[in-house]
């Protein structure tokens, strides 16, 4: 079984900070992680690599520093990875980014597509369904747990608002994964060492089928017209004073309300 | 493409076991600011099993000119590909200008997927949505970090499409006497396509809690602790019959089920009162409970985003006010 796994670098969210004064982001010193969704769909193939042998490559599209999450998958264990970076695909919005996508996995051979569900700096959820929608596969999306029979078909446990469901697909598929689904594994120290070793192939938008106008900026059918900081409220009464007293304000404040 | 042949707004009004969600209900209720700045007319697609044609008269009643009913074996439950097939052979029979779609699970699967099939752009979970003077769908939404918001078009491309999570947009009141037409369609389905088999879905009891619905929601982040903190929260959330509800950490942290999440990837609410218990305010967190009506912050840090959007902010180590409070409270109830 042939498995692609495509994986973003986000920056690691927890860990952003506002200025206080001009309520902008700080983006200086935030860490760049491996999308937790992608992680788990990473962690889904290579838990099928382990029970059927099943060969896995990761793709990820981004600057070349994003070659970083491509050593971490080696690590985990990954045996191929493809870096697509070109200024072509700049700006790109979520459709322009499924056509490079998409385009980069019809190069290659697959049983099985796996993204994430969504990315932690977008959420958006949308990249998984249109990659699915290029490669004409079907698609499962919000996946939970997967079993595979050994030859064609996968039963696959999706979340749903209230509950689950439990559907069947044949390979060649697409799912997208949730974090939860799965407890992801360390890198291995052999597999941190190997990682710098194996060779990352970087493909630009020669390398791939997809009409120009398909990428980027000029393939994005949404544009941000402008971006502003949020108005903010005026600002309420803030209080610094001990516990006692603030438990005083706050139990004044909720008879005031009829809360209590 | 000629742009000026697509006109109207169109909600997807998704039903679930042949129930309409309320999200249709509250698209619809914006769809009809939409349509009254374009001076066009509101439609709502209606896909289901073969009885569904009865709930058509309620989408009136919220809002809708006119509703387009598919009813057929194939649509009773959701999968990707007979929606995706049914609501493309709808988009190129009427040429919507504007379609919106909950930002559910469901129109998480299908938005996306139309989007690519029709070429066009999709822009998820906004929080506003307005006409520009030139005619076109100003889409809001949280941008990653910081307390940006960026507003999204999609000029050279119909249907503009967008999703909106539940609870950020108000229906309108329900009117029984508004007048509508029900127009049914037939689909001309590809059926070698579906390849997606549904074997069984499951309802779980355990997440029927919707804190959409709570009056006082009190909401606990990272500043909270492990451990006990949490349970603290909830002695203290039964003491004032309150909800509690949490941010992603806590979520992540498996201190709490998804279904209490609060924030952009979780449930946007409106309650009378809301309080923050060692929530800083990240902007997801934020667009999730921006509208409450009246909210509290209590964290250790001064500057925390949250404080500048609290009406009451309390600097203090919610550890020990937790407790506190839980006490001051009993010994008032005695």
């Amino acid at each position: 079984m042939k498995i692609v796994v495509c994986i973003k670098q986000v920056p690691d969210t927890t860990e952003v900070k506002l200025d206080p004064v001009t309520g902008t982001l700080i983006r200086e010193g935030v860490p760049s992680i491996m999308n937790p969704d992608d992680k788990g769909g990473l962690e889904l193939a290579l838990e099928l690599k382990d029970k059927y042998n099943a060969e896995v490559t990761v793709i990820t599209m981004g600057p070349m520093q994003a070659e970083a999450v491509l050593r971490e998958a080696f690590a985990m264990g990954a045996d191929k990875a493809i870096l697509l970076s070109d200024r072509k695909f700049a700006g790109a919005d979520t459709l322009a980014t499924s056509n490079a996508l998409a385009g980069a996995i019809r190069t290659l051979e697959y049983d099985l597509v796996i993204t994430g569900r969504q990315a932690i700096d977008g959420d958006t959820a949308q990249v998984g369904p249109q990659i699915a929608e290029h490669l004409d596969l079907p698609q499962v999306s919000y996946l939970q747990n997967l079993k595979y029979d050994g030859k064609k078909t996968f039963t696959i446990k999706k979340a749903t608002e209230d509950g689950y469901q439990i559907v069947e697909v044949d390979s060649p598929c697409l799912v997208t994964v949730l974090a939860s689904a799965n407890e992801a594994r360390y890198m291995s120290v052999r597999g941190i060492v190997e990682a710098f070793d194996k060779p990352v192939e970087v493909m630009g938008a020669d390398k791939i089928q997809v009409d120009e106008s398909k990428l980027g900026l000029k393939g994005s059918p949404t544009k941000v017209k402008k971006a502003f900081t949020k108005g903010v409220k005026s600002a309420g009464q803030v209080y610094e004073v001990d516990t006692e007293e603030a438990v005083g304000i706050i139990i004044s404040k909720l008879k005031e309300k009829f809360i209590i | 493409m000629n742009k000026s042949e697509y006109k109207n707004v169109f909600v997807f009004a998704e039903q679930r076991n042949g129930e309409i969600q309320g999200v249709a209900f509250e698209l619809l209720g914006k769809a009809r600011d939409l349509a009254k700045d374009l001076q066009e007319e509101v439609y709502a697609i209606l896909l289901g099993g073969n009885d569904v044609e009865k709930k058509a008269q309620s989408l009136i009643a919220y809002g809708a000119d006119k509703v387009i009913v598919a009813s057929c074996p194939f649509l009773k439950d959701y999968t990707t590909e007979a929606y995706s097939q049914a609501i493309t052979q709808i988009v190129n029979t009427y040429k919507p200008s504007v379609i919106l779609l909950g930002a559910t699970v469901i129109g998480r699967d299908l938005g996306p997927r139309l989007s690519a099939r029709l070429t066009t752009g999709l822009t998820a979970d906004c929080t506003r949505l307005e006409i520009s003077e030139e005619k076109e769908l100003l889409m809001t939404r949280p941008a990653f970090g910081g307390n940006l918001m960026a507003t999204i078009v999609c000029s050279d491309h119909r249907p503009q499409m967008s999703t909106v999570r539940p609870g950020v947009m108000k229906s309108m009141d329900m009117d029984e006497t508004r007048q509508g037409v029900i127009e049914k369609i037939k689909i001309d389905f590809d059926e070698s396509k579906f390849k997606v088999k549904i074997i069984e879905t499951v309802k779980e009891q355990t997440s029927m809690v919707d804190i959409t619905e709570a009056k006082v929601l009190l909401c606990g982040g990272r500043g909270i602790g492990t451990g006990q903190g949490f349970e603290n929260l909830k002695d203290l959330a039964q003491l004032m019959n309150a909800e509690v509800a949490a941010s992603r950490a806590i979520v992540d942290a498996g201190l709490i089920g998804h279904e209490r999440q609060v924030g952009q990837t979780g449930k946007t609410v409106r309650p009378d009162l809301y309080i923050g218990f060692g929530i800083s305010g990240a902007i997801q967190h934020m667009a999730g409970m921006e509208e409450s009506e009246f909210i509290v912050a209590i964290n250790k840090d001064r500057y925390a985003p949250i404080m500048q959007m609290a009406d009451l902010g309390i600097v203090g180590d919610v550890r020990q006010i937790i407790p506190a409070l839980t006490q001051r409270l009993k010994s008032i109830k005695k």
